[in-house]
């Protein structure tokens, strides 16, 4: 400390680049906060029904076929399986988000993006995928198809 | 000489006065180029910047006509390929040349690799090299998803899922790269900013770095060339190299020419997201080997789920090939080694062979 009282010069320029260089630090900040900010965008309400019922009669769905509907913003799939059953999933593929169909010479769900298999209870059973497909609750009430979320899942 | 021995014109003393245009052809006229039998990898560099440039001119022009939004850009593209004369031209040349700087780039690296230009003084050299082939795959892959169709659609889900995949910040990153929580109109927008303004700035920037170290290293011999002790060879490279580096690029020209002209660029389908990702859908060729791979790894490797275990080992490949010059003692102390030699040869062929899989595969098996 002597040494610092004998020779004022290098702790007032210590000091003055402690300051300048904490200023230099908060006004970048101050102007990387915002951006970073910026760049992620906000979230939007995403639709949260539990429930939708198709622009599809239940006789348009042929047995061993499936097709793709809109379960708010995302994709399903109903399937009518060779014995008549009517069965949905989300069409969103486990492994990378692709969207899935199905293929009536398996007669089950196929991925095209990397060669994933689903059997008709939705369980992958081949290829990358991890998990099972979001199985949902499929009504057909009369002339209409409601597909809802399952209570369980 | 003749031209250097006249007497410089008034617009040339003007101009030298103001800007030192002398500086600059003394400069010019010291740059010299090695000659041995290894030279001809010299002009892989020098062609992949053509096709920057011939990126940056085609890509200003498309600028033009493109609408960046999901409800107008497929539309778009298809105007400009159908109405707009020379549309379909404009849009070919840019593709085509995207896919071969990618491959010049490619070969460009891997020369350098096996000849050992990344040794000392030309680490950071190599590093701003391989932060120029990251952009460019950037460039590729935001390019991709601009016409807004059907595989352009996919690939990007995939791809940016791929990101959300990485551990820790993955569900950042694929929030930040999407625009959202899904592939919308709104990921659109943003790859075309990054395509347009981001990615050009950045590959400016590096582009300009890594001229400079070429510029003030000069052409790096090979290790195997230096050690035969014969008399090193010499070319000025104004005019003789230069004259040579632009037969390459009018080489590049042709090729490009004939590429866009018999094989101009597809459009395909509009992207939708409500029907399932088409069968025999690819990323661009020079994915596949990842895509490939992605494809064999089972969904569980050692209880860790197979994607993740794919991305963080190509990031790790990744991190590997930044480091080389780092890691390559043996080189860099100027010693003889085959162990980097054989690393990049057996990076090559797990590249080529994967590729020929992804390709050769059926679609729907």
């Amino acid at each position: 400390m002597t040494e610092a009282t004998l020779e004022p010069g290098p702790s007032r320029r210590a000091f003055i680049n402690w300051f300048l260089g904490t200023s230099a630090g908060a006004f970048l900040l101050s102007v990387l906060y915002p951006i970073s900010r910026y760049l992620v965008p906000p979230e939007v309400g995403e639709s949260t029904a539990a429930t939708v019922t198709l622009a599809i009669k239940p006789e348009d769905v042929k047995p061993n076929t499936g097709q793709i509907f809109k379960f708010g913003s995302r994709p399903g799939i109903l399937i009518r399986t060779s014995a008549g059953e009517l069965r949905a999933f989300s069409a969103i593929c486990t492994h990378l988000n692709c969207t899935v169909q199905y293929r009536p010479d398996l007669s089950h769900v196929w991925c095209a993006c990397h060669n994933g298999h689903y059997d008709l209870n939705g369980k992958n059973i081949a290829g990358p995928p991890p998990r099972p497909l979001e199985a949902y609750t499929v009504n057909a009430r009369g002339n209409q198809i409601v597909v809802s979320k399952s209570a369980s899942a | 000489m003749s031209v250097a021995d006249k007497r410089p014109g008034r617009l040339w003393a003007w101009l030298d006065e103001r800007v030192g245009l002398a500086d600059l052809e003394k400069l010019a006229r010291k740059k010299q180029v090695p000659v041995h039998r290894h030279s001809i990898w010299y002009y892989l560099g020098g062609m992949t910047l053509f096709l920057f440039m011939v990126q940056v001119a085609t890509g200003i022009l498309l600028l033009l006509y493109y609408r960046p939004s999901a409800e107008e850009a497929y539309e778009s593209v298809q105007f400009l390929m159908a109405e707009v004369p020379f549309g379909w031209l404009v849009r070919s040349i840019h593709a085509w040349a995207a896919n071969l700087l990618v491959f010049t780039l490619f070969v460009h690296l891997f020369s350098v690799l096996l000849l050992k230009a990344y040794r000392p003084p030309r680490e950071v050299t190599w590093f701003s090299g391989v932060g120029l082939l990251a952009l460019a795959l950037g460039f590729g892959f935001t390019g991709y998803l601009l016409p807004w169709n059907e595989l352009a659609y996919f690939a990007t889900k995939v791809g940016t899922e791929i990101t959300g995949a990485v551990p820790g910040v993955g569900s950042f990153l694929g929030r930040l790269l999407r625009g959202g929580s899904e592939v919308t109109g709104a990921t659109l927008t943003r790859f075309y900013g990054i395509h347009v303004a981001i990615l050009p700035a950045l590959a400016g920037l590096l582009v300009g770095l890594h001229l400079y170290l070429v510029q003030k290293h000069g052409m790096s011999v090979p290790p195997a060339v230096e050690r035969s002790g014969a008399a090193p060879r010499v070319m000025p490279f104004v005019p003789n190299f230069l004259l040579r580096d632009l037969v390459g690029w009018l080489s590049a020209l042709a090729v490009l020419a004939v590429l866009a002209a018999y094989l101009p660029a597809e459009l395909g389908r509009k992207a939708d997201p409500f029907l399932p990702a088409p069968a025999g859908i690819r990323p661009e060729w020079y994915f596949v080997f990842m895509f490939q791979t992605l494809k064999y790894l089972p969904s569980y490797v050692l209880g860790i789920e197979g994607e993740i275990v794919g991305i963080v080992g190509f990031g790790l490949g990744g991190l590997f090939l930044l480091l080389i010059p780092i890691l390559d003692r043996r080189t860099a102390r100027g010693e003889p080694g085959r162990l980097f030699t054989w690393i990049g040869v057996a990076i090559i062929v797990y590249m080529v062979a994967l590729t020929y899989l992804g390709y050769a595969a059926s679609a729907t098996k």
